[in-house]
């Protein structure tokens, strides 16, 4: 029997298997970034250890960073201290931090493949859920708590049971003003928040593989978001082409070396999923959410769904997130209002999606009353943008382009949503909270966002589109 | 002090509500802190309280409800998905509690709950929903697990189920043991295996 991508990685890292428990395994990259570290480097220290493999990690500064004036001193104490101790830290134990300031900071899982350091076949965690990111170049690639964040430190292993494994095809082609931000939204409300838990999900099919490497980042970033443990997708030209001559990638002979062992990494023909789901890409609207889980998503021209059929306990859960959204079921989403407007995080905050915003907004206004953040993922994606000249044609519409880092996606540091207003956000979680106490998030498309960026209101992206 | 847990016996806490995310169970904004203390007092924050200090609870929440307390969290299906934060475990633990029950928890989660000697109990759809109408009925009503036997049980119900557990995780749980001191006892494995590759 054939092997599955999954398995060919999983099974090169085993160190050892426990009776009748998990396996033990090894990880060849671990990121780290303020929030989720300190309370790791105070466990090791505890235990009067060093950090065991320094190389092997790298460290940015992005949940809990400002995004405007990242050159003055952060004014939030608790922020502040958060972030210097992650300097403190990487500097005693000899970690390769891109703190503020530095031309490599940006969010986790965007500078980490755009600096060559994901590649394919590698194990990689983070402590951060949206690790399945670094999936997209054909990666074992899945988010970790402190403890684990501790264990890679002291042992660069981890305590692993095998996930169960499922494979979505989404064959065909995408129509006009479809972008992979619908296709992920689309499989998660077809599937639920919970209905990858357990499982490592594999995409492929011909819609996925005609996809950039950006594009594909977003797909396998929000596999978390229906419960799956990580998500990946085979390496192949288009991956090699994206990788070759970044920074951290391997050069010259090692580069035909690797590139030999990464050509192996595909699912088998007679390999078995536990599970596989087929999608017609051309069933895939525009999609946006309308509640408070990111499998509560619906094609742009379709009514927020009705509670007739629900039974009472579910009714009562899907009320009580339309009563947080203000929303009534059974009712359009199209043409309702919207205040703010969010294009950043791991999701969409690559050039392409600044690109794809800067195409559709290119000698547009903002509509009035609407507040629209611009958040890159990271210095040279901040850099490269202007370098397009795509800032000008950010400020010509109206948007406010800020520094980089997390931002409003979670609600941490300073860029809050106020409650009650609404948010349409390229992000990748519509919690209650999520973009600060009582905001209401509709997640949608780069391409979606814009559109709603000039019109103030949801809106078919289609109608817009030549 | 031991972490071990093997037998709880305790009235519970019931949060009724599905996909209870971890950004519920302790919003971003106070994950700011350095260590692993203290996050108890912000569990479900959104939830207990209408502002950012304890001034203005919420009436009906039920941690607020002085009927409902305990050992035990109880909570609908899919509980603590979204964002991989310890801190939803740590708050959980610092408030209080030893076991989470719910019909179907978030892998990370769950990982995280394990890794902190919180004991996440996967119970059916049918246990849980009799729990939470037993509860409501009379908040005195008790539970008890046992680890060793992989057993819940409400006896004032007459309801009882196995759940799973993994052998080790049984071990770790029942003798106080964590993943990592399991690890470091390995480490010269770990280094063989570098040099094999
Ligand atoms: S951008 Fe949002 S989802 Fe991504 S790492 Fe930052 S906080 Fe997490």
């Amino acid at each position: 029997m054939g092997k599955t991508l999954f398995e060919k990685i999983w099974d090169k890292h085993v160190v050892k298997e426990i009776d009748g428990g998990p396996s033990v395994l090894y990880i060849d990259k671990h990121f780290i970034h303020e929030v989720t570290s300190p309370q790791a480097f105070k466990g090791i220290e505890k235990r009067g250890m060093k950090v065991f493999r320094p190389q092997q990690i790298v460290a940015t500064a992005d949940h809990n960073v400002p995004t405007l004036n990242q050159h003055l001193p952060i004014g939030d104490e608790l922020s502040r201290n958060q972030v210097q101790q992650l300097i403190e830290n990487c500097a005693k134990h000899g970690v390769e931090l891109y703190g503020l300031g530095h031309p490599f900071q940006g969010i986790v899982h965007v500078i980490g493949p755009e600096l060559g350091v994901t590649q394919p076949g590698m194990t990689i965690v983070c402590g951060d859920s949206h690790t399945s990111t670094h999936g997209a170049f054909g990666a074992i690639a899945f988010g970790i708590g402190t403890s684990e964040v501790e264990m890679v430190m002291a042992t660069q292993c981890l305590m692993q049971s095998k996930p169960k494994l499922m494979r979505i095809n989404v064959d065909g082609e995408l129509k006009n003003g479809v972008v992979s931000k619908d296709i992920i939204l689309y499989i998660i409300a077809l599937i639920s928040a919970s209905g990858a838990t357990g499982y490592f999900v594999e995409y492929a099919g011909s819609a996925i593989r005609s996809l950039s490497m950006e594009a594909r980042m977003t797909i396998c970033n929000m596999s978390i978001e229906m419960g799956a443990r990580g998500g990946m997708i085979a390496p192949d030209q288009i991956t090699f082409d994206y990788m070759e001559g970044r920074l951290f990638a391997p050069k010259g002979a090692e580069w035909t070396a690797r590139l030999a062992e990464w050509k192996q990494l595909y699912s088998d023909s007679d390999a078995v999923f536990d599970k596989e789901i087929n999608i017609d890409a051309a069933d895939i609207e525009p999609m946006i959410t309308y509640g408070t889980n990111p499998g509560m998503g619906i094609g742009i021209t379709k009514n927020i769904p009705s509670d007739a059929t629900l039974d009472d306990n579910e009714k009562r859960n899907f009320l009580k997130s339309l009563n947080y959204m203000g929303l009534q079921p059974d009712t359009p989403i199209k043409d309702r209002n919207i205040d703010y407007v969010f294009i950043g995080s791991c999701t969409n905050s690559r050039i392409e999606d600044l690109r794809m915003v800067a195409d559709f907004v290119k000698g547009k206004k903002k509509a009035d009353g609407v507040e629209v953040w611009i958040v890159p993922g990271s210095k040279q994606v901040e850099l490269q943008a202007k370098n397009e000249g795509i800032d000008k044609i950010f400020e010509e519409a109206g948007f406010m382009l800020r520094q980089p880092g997390c931002s409003a996606c979670l609600g941490m540091n300073e860029d809050k949503i106020p409650a009650g207003k609404y948010c349409i956000s390229t992000s990748n979680r519509n919690f209650e909270g999520r973009q600060g106490p009582n905001a209401r998030t509709f997640l949608a498309s780069p391409l979606t966002a814009a559109a709603a960026a000039i019109t103030g209101k949801v809106v078919d992206v289609r109608e817009y589109l030549n | 002090m031991s972490k071990a847990i093997n037998e709880v016996k305790s009235t519970v806490v019931p949060v009724d509500i599905e996909n209870v995310d971890t950004d519920q169970i302790i919003p971003a904004r106070f994950l700011k802190a350095t260590s692993r203390d203290g996050f108890g007092k912000n569990l479900f924050r959104d939830w207990r309280y209408h502002n950012d200090d304890e001034s203005q609870p919420k009436a009906d929440f039920v941690m607020n409800d002085p009927k409902f307390s305990g050992k035990f969290l109880v909570a609908g299906k899919n509980f603590g998905c979204g964002s991989s934060r310890e801190h939803a475990a740590w708050a959980i633990k610092d408030a209080g509690f030893d076991v989470v029950v719910s019909s179907f928890f978030a892998d990370i989660f769950k990982n995280n709950s394990l890794n902190n000697f919180l004991l996440p109990v996967t119970v059916s759809e049918e246990f849980l929903s009799k729990l939470f109408a037993a509860v409501k009925e009379n908040p005195a009503i008790e539970v008890q697990v046992s680890v060793q036997d992989q057993v819940i049980e409400v006896p004032a119900l007459g309801l009882k189920e196995q759940f799973d557990i993994n052998a080790y995780k049984k071990t770790c749980f029942l003798n106080g043991y964590d993943d990592i001191d399991y690890l470091l006892s390995i480490k010269p494995e770990i280094e063989a295996f570098e040099q094999s590759r």
